[in-house]
């Protein structure tokens, strides 16, 4: 019985994972071909005589009805086939997988100090609700809020970069370091840390910080607003009452008790503003030229670069439906009643 | 007070924590390594390392430091040609049979000699390939089937080619100094040949050439990275390594650069040029190059086709104002379609701002009280600064200019569909050779839509038989003085009846680190050259 239920539940997840995907190509691939850009012109560029032009048009298939193109390319995913970037004439799949990991990274850090500092800015605020500290991160979370990613990167880059000299500037590595390393998983920090590679490290490090530190603001304005939310409405309830009457200090009754109530719903919080960074940041990595996903994707649509940008949609996709059900797997992990 | 102990060792523990991340976070150093010449450039353009395919103009730039060719010209003065690979060329009294003969003893990468073989199989491969760039060899005649007959080894250092007609020869010989006319190593590409595509899909990322590097590497919109060699039969390079990052914010690179952490910005804007200079460590550089920047007037538009109107623009563009205001130090002042570095290039400029003629010549055209037009215009600077101040300064006779503003593959998609009223753009010529220019603004073989050849008078849909004889004609005028007044008789009539209103031509700008000394700013991208950028 168990076994059946759970079988008939797979089956429906698989389903839903199937139609979404479906639908994300279908929209994807209609858009793409109403952008009023020729794609035939980022594969020959502007000066191709009309033969080559003529022949790269039947090369990309774009002589054969609208419906007849998407199912060519509906039935070659099935088969694991994504095509060839026109812009980059490299297979979609190895440029996603080029890019991803650069991504993959400046995500990862950044979502790590949204977090490690947005949840307990969050409860101090929440704690300390109206008085100075509220208003103090209330302030922060505005101005992360508020403020141009576009501008706040430059204007870092200017002070910690140019002016102070604490961190390293634009690109991923220091041009002496760069291949100096096997690449694994293509995460840097990740693949010189195997790999003992420790000055290697170091300078990414240096090169990540920054933009992470960027695009952490925003998530930590995002988490710090949640936490607080979460926590006031946790710290009225009555067991936190009983926790002070029985005389636990109130450290432990704010960051055991209430903060262990609040992390079920955070981690929703967390799960989608991570899986918001890893769609890529087109201006955070522009202003650090950093080679990610967000910008691999929106080159590719203004050349209406039809396979890369598929290709990067359903990676986005993953990504969406991967975070979603990790979250529900964390989630019966966290919490005891939702077995 | 234990609780307060507590706190206090907690955070001194903290902020020693901190203290040593943040230690370790500070780079190690500012400094670019002393052999290896670091350029931050916008390099998303390129879409392969094959020479038989690169026709970008980033992509050019690093193919010319890869690859040698039969024949150069002087950087200093283009009417004179040297050669490169070769040791001797001439045509026949046919004037259709050219003769070239190598330089012995010369080598590519892989220590294989150039020979004529090399020089047979490259131009095959670039005639069969017929990618983009291959029209520049293919307009001589050449195509997949003919290609073995016309050009053949006669011994190991000898080849002769064989043109449709009687070409002018120095078309021919600037054609062989463009990018598809790279000699490549076909012993290598070979060997790396895959279902017949002449080693296509390696040499996108690989290099097969003799000149003074080889590709170590190409990330596409991350960057490449050249090896010197040591070898080169011109000499040794003054560097070890050339790594060009893609960057694409120019402010971005302008820290890189003020910092220290590349010894090039190539991509600096006007604005940032202008702050740099007050930084004793940077430096700047400028050369000509070819292209073009026009506004494109559609004659399938009513008012546009009028003669009157079409030069009533010309003296409606305040060409001063532009270059002080948006353009200085980037582009330079030009009217006539051959830019100056070309073989008869005209460098008379006759139009100046005049609102009263360009009111008079309104009227005459019926149109005293102005007419509406739109302009497509791509999304970013100075292209789009230039259109908002034509709409000012076109305003002062009536004229109203509506900017539609688009990314530049969607502009560039309406102009080619002949779907704009006023386009504004920039146009490079494909080869050192007058013609190409001559081609694209003064030929225009049949004005339907289905034309075969849509050069830049088709798009603008501007019908010109005679022209278009006459034009034709030059390519086969074997005497080089001729041919040049030929050229400069069609720029002069051009510039008073063309629906062209052409303004500037482009000066690139470097700027650099004081004491990276050596970069070779050529007429064109692909004469750029690496090999003696020296630091001190």
């Amino acid at each position: 019985m168990t076994a059946m239920s759970f079988a008939r539940s797979g089956v429906r997840v698989v389903f839903t994972v199937a139609l979404t995907f479906l639908g994300l190509l279908l929209v994807t691939f209609l858009i793409g071909r109403v952008v009023p850009i020729d794609p035939v012109l980022a594969a020959v560029g502007d000066r191709a005589p009309a033969e080559v032009y003529e022949r790269v048009r039947l090369e990309l298939g774009l002589d054969k009805p609208l419906w007849e193109q998407f199912w060519i390319y509906l039935t070659k995913v099935l088969t694991g086939d994504f095509g060839s970037s026109v812009l980059t004439s490299n297979k979609v799949i190895d440029d996603i997988f080029r890019v991803f990991p650069a991504t993959l990274e400046l995500a990862t850090v950044a979502t790590l100090i949204g977090v490690s500092v947005g949840i307990p800015a969050g409860v101090i605020a929440a704690v300390n609700q109206g008085k100075w500290q509220d208003q103090v991160v209330r302030v922060l979370g505005l101005v992360g809020y508020s403020i141009p990613v576009f501008w706040l990167g430059l204007m870092g880059l200017l002070l910690f970069y140019a002016k102070l000299g604490l961190v390293a500037g634009p690109g991923r590595q220091g041009v002496a370091f760069e291949d100096l390393i096997e690449p694994i998983t293509g995460v840097v920090l990740l693949d010189s840390a195997i790999q003992g590679e420790w000055e290697v490290f170091r300078d990414a490090f240096s090169h990540v910080i920054l933009p992470a530190a960027v695009l952490g603001y925003f998530s930590l304005a995002y988490i710090s607003r949640m936490t607080r939310s979460f926590m006031i409405e946790q710290l009225r309830q009555e067991y936190i009452v009983t926790a002070r009457v029985k005389g636990l200090s109130e450290r432990r009754v704010v960051w055991r008790h209430a903060l262990g109530n609040v992390l079920v719903p955070l981690l929703t919080v967390i799960a989608l503003s991570y899986a918001n960074l890893l769609e890529g940041s087109v201006l955070t990595e522009t202003v650090f030229a950093w080679p990610g996903l967000g910008q691999y994707i929106t080159n590719s649509l203004l050349s209406a670069d039809m396979n890369a940008v598929l290709g990067g949609t359903i990676m986005v996709g993953v990504i969406f439906i991967g975070i979603n059900m990790l979250t529900d797997v964390l989630y019966r992990l966290v919490d005891p009643r939702a077995k | 007070m234990i609780e307060t102990f507590h706190f206090g060792r907690r955070a001194a523990l903290l902020a020693g924590v901190a203290a040593i991340a943040f230690a370790y976070v500070v780079p190690a150093s500012a400094q670019t390594p002393k052999d290896t010449v670091v350029m931050a450039k916008q390099i998303d353009d390129i879409i392969s390392m094959d020479p038989g395919e690169s026709f970008e103009f980033s992509g050019s730039e690093a193919v010319t430091n890869i690859y040698d060719r039969l024949i150069r010209f002087d950087l200093a003065d283009v009417s004179k040609l040297y050669g490169s690979l070769a040791e001797s060329w001439s045509v026949g009294a046919d004037g259709k049979t050219y003769t070239i003969k190598l330089k012995p003893g010369i080598k590519f990468h892989s220590g294989n000699p150039v020979t004529s073989e090399d020089v047979v199989y490259s131009f095959t491969r670039a005639v069969t390939l017929n990618k983009s760039p291959g029209f520049i060899l293919t307009q001589f005649g050449f195509n997949k089937d003919n290609v073995k007959d016309r050009i053949k080894a006669v011994d190991a250092t000898t080849v002769t080619m064989t043109v449709e007609k009687p070409f002018a020869p120095t078309f021919f010989y600037y054609c062989l100094t463009s990018t598809v006319a790279s000699i490549l190593d076909s012993k290598l590409v070979k060997a790396n040949e895959k279902d017949g595509d002449f080693g296509n899909a390696w040499l996108k990322t690989n290099s097969a050439g003799s000149g003074p590097y080889k590709l170590v590497s190409w990330k596409a919109s991350e960057s490449y990275t050249l090896q010197a060699n040591d070898a080169w039969f011109r000499g040794k390079p003054a560097n070890k390594r050339v790594v060009v990052r893609h960057v694409s914010e120019p402010a971005s690179q302008r820290l890189l650069l003020e910092k220290g952490d590349v010894d090039f910005a190539r991509n600096l804007t006007k604005d940032q040029l202008e702050a740099i200079r007050k930084n004793d460590a940077v430096q700047v550089m400028q050369g000509r190059k070819g292209s073009i920047l026009y506004l494109g007037l559609n004659q399938k538009n009513a008012n546009l086709k009028k003669p009157e109107v079409r030069e009533a623009l010309k003296w409606l563009t305040d060409y001063d104002a532009l270059e002080a205001n948006i353009v200085r130090g980037t582009y330079v002042q030009h009217q006539a379609f051959l830019p100056v570095g070309f073989l008869g290039a005209l460098s008379d400029r006759p139009y100046k701002y005049d609102v009263a003629k360009a009111k008079a010549l309104l009227a005459k055209a019926g149109l005293a009280d102005g007419f509406s037009v739109t302009m497509d215009t791509r999304n970013n600077s100075p292209i789009i600064d230039i259109a908002q101040a034509l709409q000012a300064q076109w305003g002062k006779a009536g004229v109203k200019l509506e900017i539609i503003p688009g990314d530049g593959r969607q502009t560039l998609t309406k102009y080619r569909a002949r779907n704009h009223d006023i386009y504004i753009g920039a146009w490079g010529p494909d080869y050192q050779d007058p013609h190409t220019n001559a081609e694209t603004f003064a030929i225009n073989e049949n004005n339907a839509e289905d034309a075969k050849s849509k050069t830049l008078a088709w798009r603008n849909a501007w019908d010109i038989p005679e022209m278009t004889k006459k034009t034709s004609a030059l390519v086969l005028e074997k005497d080089a003085k001729k041919r040049e007044a030929g050229y400069l008789e069609i720029q002069k009539e051009h510039q008073k009846t063309s629906p062209f209103v052409i303004m500037f031509q482009q000066v690139e700008v470097v700027a650099h680190r004081k004491g990276v000394e050596g970069f070779i700013l050529g007429p064109s991208f692909d004469n750029n050259f690496y090999y003696n950028i020296a630091k001190k």
